[in-house]
């Protein structure tokens, strides 16, 4: 992708009628790790690959929970990523107090997605730097989303986003008829094998470097290194 | 603040279809008996009935409230919509903030229905005390019907015993409280989803009987 006169600002149209600042933003998550989604009828397992600076770093987090029937995980610009999982968090709370209920997540996502839009729309704010996967389980069942700094939102049975992303979902592709009927540790495995496919050559899925989440109708729940570690050697 | 033209008890029990709801069509006006006529049982959603004590006006303001929330579910369009817990939990949050500002909403509101988890009885006031239960009197119905239904009231009665409680109970409020008319209206929220009767005359001639016996009043 190459400058061109109309990609200054995000109140800007090009000639072709794109908004370049909100196409730019959109390649954020393509920097971050890679993260995946993947739904069956029953649950929705999230999974990500965490980054560290270096040995003496810790890996940074990738996926959060939103409330107890719902979490995100996150591919961009991290400090973006906390800024909408506060987001989510207070609103989602908000409808627990107000409602006494878990908020239905379309209805989440699709509050997020308006507050994506607007930052596509004003003169001097930038678009968020970060897509998230948001996952859960709610009155409807199991539910997978995607959003994105333009203000759109998708609703998917598996996704991935962030470095490589493209083999884990052409791996989805191929194996999307086991996916509804999958068993909840099946799911998990087949979100590992996604995983997998964006390594480079020498690299390998390492426990530590794993972050896991699942949803079902009991609750979102991130694995401990324990539960992670069982799955490795399961 | 304080109400002007107001309407008496409300009833709500759960039965074996569903949950029934029994109110006079009385709204008085003081010591007035205003509007004869009118409805205290209001249908905001498919599975949901609203119904006051208290204050009419207050009344026909949060109905509106609440069937605006209904809208925005309809245009949403996402198969989600609210559930009688929910705009019970949501009328107790408003009150609660009105009574924080010292601007009460004064009414004590009754909000019955059916959903896919059960059947829902709630309560909550001018103060924003909120609690829900198998079944529920307000006003005061409070003090002389709900002894009756906690005696009599079982968790499966078919609908004829449902009605038969409720009548009996009406019969009492309409003989002791005087704010009341045996102008009567009934509802019930089933699978078959709200029906609302047409208002009819609670039968009392039997009990009058009684008047023939007394002597030197």
């Amino acid at each position: 992708m190459f400058r061109n006169q109309y990609d200054s600002d995000v109140t800007t149209y090009s000639p072709q009628g794109r908004l370049h600042q909100v196409e730019y933003a959109m390649e954020s998550q393509k920097l971050g790790s890679v993260i995946t989604g993947v739904r069956s009828n029953t649950h929705v397992v999230l999974a990500a690959i965490k980054r560290s600076s270096g040995p003496l770093c810790s890996y940074h987090e990738k996926i959060f929970d939103v409330d107890s029937h719902c979490g995100i995980a996150l591919a961009g610009l991290a400090a973006d990523g906390r800024g909408l999982c506060r987001y989510l968090r207070r609103e989602a709370m908000d409808h627990q107090y107000v409602y006494n209920s878990e908020v239905p997540i379309e209805r989440l996502v699709l509050g997020l997605a308006d507050k994506s839009q607007q930052r596509t729309q004003i003169e001097g704010s930038r678009p968020y730097g970060v897509s998230l996967i948001v996952g859960g389980h709610d009155r409807t069942g199991p539910r997978l989303f995607q959003t994105c700094p333009s203000g759109n939102c998708y609703e998917y049975y598996a996704c991935a986003l962030g470095q490589r992303a493209q083999s884990a979902m052409s791996f989805f592709d191929r194996n999307k008829e086991k996916i509804a009927e999958s068993t909840e540790a099946e799911l998990v495995r087949l979100a590992f094998d996604a995983l997998r496919t964006t390594l480079s050559e020498d690299g390998d899925l390492t426990p530590a470097s794993i972050s896991v989440a699942i949803a079902g109708a009991d609750g979102f729940k991130k694995l401990s290194d324990e539960e992670v570690l069982a799955f490795f050697q399961g | 603040m304080p109400p002007i033209t107001t309407g008496s008890s409300v009833l709500a029990i759960k039965y074996a279809d569903g949950v029934m709801i029994a109110a006079d069509t009385l709204v008085s006006y003081g010591s007035l008996a205003r509007f004869k006529n009118e409805s205290r049982l209001k249908k905001v959603s498919e599975n949901c009935i609203l119904a006051f004590t208290g204050d009419h006006s207050d009344f026909q303001y949060i109905s509106e409230m609440i069937e605006d929330e209904i809208e925005r579910d309809r245009f949403i369009d996402d198969g989600v919509v609210r559930s009688p817990a929910e705009i019970h939990s949501l009328l107790g949050r408003i009150m609660y903030h009105r009574r924080s500002k010292m601007e009460p909403l004064w009414d004590t509101l009754i909000v019955a229905g059916r959903d896919a988890s059960g059947t829902f009885i709630g309560n909550t006031d001018l103060q924003g005390t909120v609690f829900s239960d198998d079944f529920m009197a307000t006003g005061y119905g409070a003090y002389m019907a709900l002894p009756i239904i906690r005696k009599k009231w079982r968790a499966d009665m078919d609908q004829q015993a449902a009605l038969g409680l409720l009548e009996e109970c009406l019969k009492v409020l309409f003989f002791r409280d005087a704010r009341s008319t045996a102008n009567v209206q009934l509802a019930k929220v089933t699978a078959d989803g709200v029906q609302i009767t047409e208002p009819y005359r609670i039968d009392q001639e039997a009990y009058w009987e009684f008047g023939r016996q007394v002597v030197g009043i």
